[in-house]
């Protein structure tokens, strides 16, 4: 693409069940991978628990589609940034969300930590840093 | 300024339906661009021609397609989210076996890559939606 690249956040603010925003949200990332932009992801408020490990919806006959998060390094998206005060509100830490990890091919594949833990004031300055803000 | 809008509600359900209309509206009025307008989630349900809202009511399907039309914007459904919600044009009906259409006029069934091109090519995304 000739464009300059832009830098495209997608916001995700919403739980995983109960309404289709995160799925669909989901499936613009995926999309998006293919553009080549600066991509990086964020999840705050309910949105934290799109991330949170074990998750079983056996009970609700839907699908569980948490295991496609651990594929988003896969799609060179590694820059996954979880709102500490949106965690501490729900009694959450990062020991309760998926380890998520990308491979540096710079430095011989080193599986690096995608999850970047910042606080409501840090990740309004990287929100502010963006040209394209997607919100779901 | 060039914009890409995004309406991420259904009509009626949703005031992000007639906000982002009547946003799209002063955008032309002023003089703004309109790259293309990206209708996702239940927000394809703005682009069904089988809407029959009550007489005294507005008919928000209706004004689009002329807003549309009028002003030749490019009104795009995302096709995985109008799959999921019925919402089918002559492409998908066949695709996928189905014995009607209901898209409504001025507007076509795109993939979500419609919806981040229309990012990299425009000045603003302002999105409609919770």
């Amino acid at each position: 693409m000739a464009e300059a690249t832009k830098k495209f956040m997608y916001i995700n603010r919403k739980a995983p069940y109960g309404t289709i925003y995160a799925w669909e949200a989901l499936e613009v990332v995926l999309i998006g991978a293919a553009f080549e932009q600066d991509v990086s992801v964020a999840f705050m408020d309910d949105g934290v628990y799109q991330l949170a490990k074990g998750q079983d919806t056996t009970g609700i006959g839907m699908k569980n589609f948490s295991p496609t998060y651990a594929a988003l390094g896969d799609f060179e998206i590694t820059k996954i940034y979880v709102e500490k005060e949106s965690l501490e509100e729900r009694g959450l830490t990062l020991d309760d969300l998926q380890h998520l990890v990308w491979e540096d091919e710079d430095e011989d594949w080193a599986e690096k930590d995608s999850i970047r833990l910042v606080s409501r004031a840090e990740l309004g300055d990287v929100l502010a840093d963006q040209d394209v803000l997607f919100n779901f | 300024m060039k914009l890409t809008i995004q309406v991420n509600e259904g009509p009626y359900q949703h005031q992000s339906a007639d906000s982002a209309y009547f946003f799209a509206k002063a955008a032309l009025e002023k003089g703004h661009e309109i790259y293309r307008i990206f209708f996702y989630h239940d927000g394809v349900n703005n682009g069904t021609r089988l809407t029959t809202p009550p007489q005294d009511d507005r008919n928000i399907v209706a004004r689009w397609s002329e807003l549309g039309q009028a002003h030749d914007i490019d009104m795009v459904l995302c096709v995985a989210a109008a799959q999921r919600r019925g919402i089918v044009d002559d492409g998908e009906a066949e695709r996928n076996g189905k014995d009607a259409t209901n898209i409504a006029p001025g507007f076509r069934i795109s993939g979500l890559g419609q919806l981040i091109e229309g990012g990299v090519q425009s000045d603003r995304l302002v999105v409609f939606g919770d």
